[in-house]
């Protein structure tokens, strides 16, 4: 072999060393809170209350609080976020205030959700006087989605080739018909992996709720938008870190954390899952 | 009809665009507006003075100052500027060092009573300086109040000492918290680099369609998982790894937290990575492998150089990942506000302070402020790192 095929060898090799390295990190990430987990969960985890501290019972009203909260988040932030979106790409005309809120948003979207979390507690929890609550703390996060959601819709709306527009025109048809017939059709599944995606990261986040609606341990169902609620992520942070049982209540973090980690999986899956059938139908097409 | 739809779906998108950008700008009112009030107060809890004898030259002090006086650290007045005297400590509850029962006969019933002993105990004592409330202030000719100089940016930026508590003046100082996040952040970035920019090129160039398809959702998978699960993993894992592989006393340490943020920073860097080398044209691949170039030549002599600003805006977006990342570094660097001189002892990023320590910090109060301040450091640095990475793509569309 040539010296130049040996240094092809060796680096190709470290290359894929190094890709398979991080697929054991993920795999060792999973499994290891499978395996513990899985003895952990059981229907009567998922539907009872936690007792005696926090060290037995189950997780009911940690999910029920996740779920209003994914719930009352994307009711705001998903039409909201579509809309602009729409209005950004297919109406708004390239000036120097797009390019401005072109940057706002993608600004937006970095930034660290604790940010989200300190202005969700100035704005909602104390200026408009929502107390710590489900509305509170689902304005948060729909503000921390807003940003993502605009952006997936623009990209979805971009990628759509101009000669659809045009043809659509050409045929007599109007704007409004173009967007709603011709390129939401085309853009809708991006948009829906898009909103997917959206749902996993905000049933994932602790930092934005810490201080707008979380409740340390409240063992009972929410009666309203202005009540505080347990959430998932929060319940697995406070069981892991602060309490007196801290050991004795590790089976029921694992429990929480593989419940956490199987909806990511869910959602994470069915946005592929939703890809892969959009790129069959664009190939097929 | 058709023209009333169209006016009607056109008035609908342009509201709620508005409400988008009103709510984005927004967010950056109210995170400036709480953040600004920290500086030119007085970081002395509201209602409280410091007290202290006429004859007593020295008249303003800056927290660390009134730190380290009522640490007693300072037992001198000469050290903050003043005459050769010690200096006396007095709380409220000392007046009974200095009074018999009988002079302080009443007292509980007569505050008045209380606030003259208080002031002519302070026109006494050359050295004293009361700490008091406003409410137990009577002003007589032998006493006056010491002023507390307020935070200043300077002061902020530059101060080693973050109590944000102490009494009786608070110290606000960030530098701890800005180079404990630095540290945290950057080695992880350096642990993160080598895996993300191989797995990138291997899936950009090397890997088979069928083990590209494999390695994608891996990523996504890794970018999915939430950070507290991250955090949760990294206590029970990589914490008490961290204590046994360097013979610590605690595994809550920079170093495990790195490892944490190098985890998921490699989402963020492989993403962008692979998508500017994939951007690489055709031609000059095709180019180079024609004139004999092997494929591996190809790469880092050719493809690599091409994409190096997209690999350059990777390696930032990642900084900026790891920098603003809360809970996980919350649940396993320790915590400790001090300065850091060695990866492996506890740090404290400023996220995590921000998180830790909202609970705490009274509505509108100094702590308060200080916090939003942090808030918007982490802005302004997430701004810095987006307009950076504008900047190196030069217009290039960085998918993220």
């Amino acid at each position: 072999m040539k010296t130049k095929n040996i240094s092809e060898f060796i680096a190709f090799n470290i290359f894929r060393l190094l890709s398979l390295i991080i697929v054991l990190v993920l795999v060792a990430i999973l499994s290891f809170i499978v395996v513990r987990g899985v003895k952990v969960i059981s229907w009567e985890f998922i539907t009872s209350m936690p007792k005696e501290g926090m060290t037995q019972g189950g997780i009911f009203p940690a999910i029920v609080g996740t779920l209003c909260l994914v719930t009352g988040s994307m009711v705001f932030a998903f039409p909201l976020g579509v809309l602009s979106g729409i209005y950004m790409n297919e109406y708004m005309r390239a000036t120097w205030f797009k390019k401005f809120m072109k940057l706002m948003t993608n600004n937006l979207a970095g930034v660290p959700s604790i940010v989200f979390g300190l202005f969700g507690m100035s704005l909602f929890v104390n200026t408009l006087g929502f107390g710590d609550s489900i509305l509170a703390g689902s304005l948060t996060l729909g503000l921390l989605s807003l940003p993502v959601i605009i952006r997936t819709t623009e990209e979805a709306l971009k990628g759509i080739d101009n000669t659809y527009r045009e043809g659509s025109y050409a045929l007599g048809a109007t704007k409004l018909q173009t967007i709603r017939r011709v390129i939401l059709p085309m853009a809708y599944p991006n948009i829906i992996t898009g909103f997917i995606l959206s749902v996993g990261r905000v049933s994932g986040e602790t930092a934005p709720i810490l201080f707008t609606v979380a409740a340390y341990f409240l063992p009972k169902l929410p009666s309203g938008v202005f009540d505080q609620v347990m959430a998932l992520p929060y319940h697995l942070y406070v069981i892991t870190t602060s309490g007196t049982n801290v050991e004795t209540s590790r089976g029921m973090a694992y429990g929480t954390a593989l419940v956490l980690i199987i909806m990511v999986l869910v959602l994470n899956i069915s946005a592929t899952l939703i890809r892969k059938k959009l790129n069959k139908k664009m190939k097929a097409n | 009809m058709k023209k009333i739809f169209e006016k009607a779906a056109h008035a609908v998108l342009f509201t709620s665009s508005t409400v988008s950008i009103i709510t984005v700008l927004l967010i950056i009112l109210f995170l400036f507006r709480e953040g600004v009030g920290l500086f030119g107060k007085k970081p002395i809890e509201d209602g409280q003075v410091l007290l202290v004898n006429k004859l007593n030259p020295v008249s303003k002090l800056t927290s660390d100052e009134l730190k380290n006086i009522f640490d007693q650290e300072y037992t001198n007045w000469r050290k903050v500027g003043g005459t050769n005297d010690s200096i006396l400590l007095f709380r409220i509850d000392d007046i009974f060092n200095y009074y018999t029962e009988e002079e302080l006969a009443g007292i509980d019933t007569n505050i008045q009573l209380l606030n003259e002993k208080v002031s002519e105990l302070v026109g006494k004592q050359i050295g004293m300086v009361a700490f008091i409330s406003k409410t137990q202030l009577v002003l007589n000719n032998k006493v006056k109040i010491i002023e507390v100089e307020p935070v200043s940016v300077s002061g902020f930026f530059g101060g080693e000492l973050w109590f944000p508590t102490s009494q009786p003046a608070a110290q606000f100082g960030v530098l701890p918290l800005l180079l404990g996040t630095l540290w945290v952040s950057l080695l992880a970035i350096l642990i993160a680099l080598p895996f993300g920019l191989a797995t990138a090129v291997y899936m950009a160039e090397i890997a088979r369609p069928s083990v590209r398809s494999m390695l994608k959702p891996v990523v996504e998978l890794l970018a999915g998982i939430p950070s507290v699960v991250y955090g949760f993993f990294g206590l029970i894992v990589i914490v008490p790894l961290v204590q046994q592989l360097f013979n610590l006393p605690v595994g809550e340490t920079g170093l495990a937290g790195s490892i944490v943020l190098a985890i998921m920073a490699l989402p963020t860097i492989i993403t962008v990575a692979e998508d500017s080398i994939r951007n690489t044209p055709r031609s000059m691949k095709e180019a180079s492998l024609a004139l004999g170039a092997t494929h591996w030549q190809t790469i880092y002599r050719v493809i690599i150089p091409y994409a190096s600003s997209g690999i350059t805006a990777a390696v930032i977006l990642g900084i900026g990942r790891a920098i603003g990342e809360t809970m996980a570094v919350l649940m396993v660097t320790g915590n400790a506000a001090i300065i850091p001189h060695t990866i492996l002892q506890p740090m404290r990023t400023i996220p995590a302070t921000i998180a830790a320590e909202l609970g705490e910090a009274a509505k509108g109060g100094m702590h308060y402020k200080a916090l939003f301040a942090l808030g918007c450091i982490l802005f302004l640095i997430t701004m810095l790192v987006n307009i950076t990475v504008e900047f190196i793509s030069g217009g290039k569309r960085i998918k993220r």
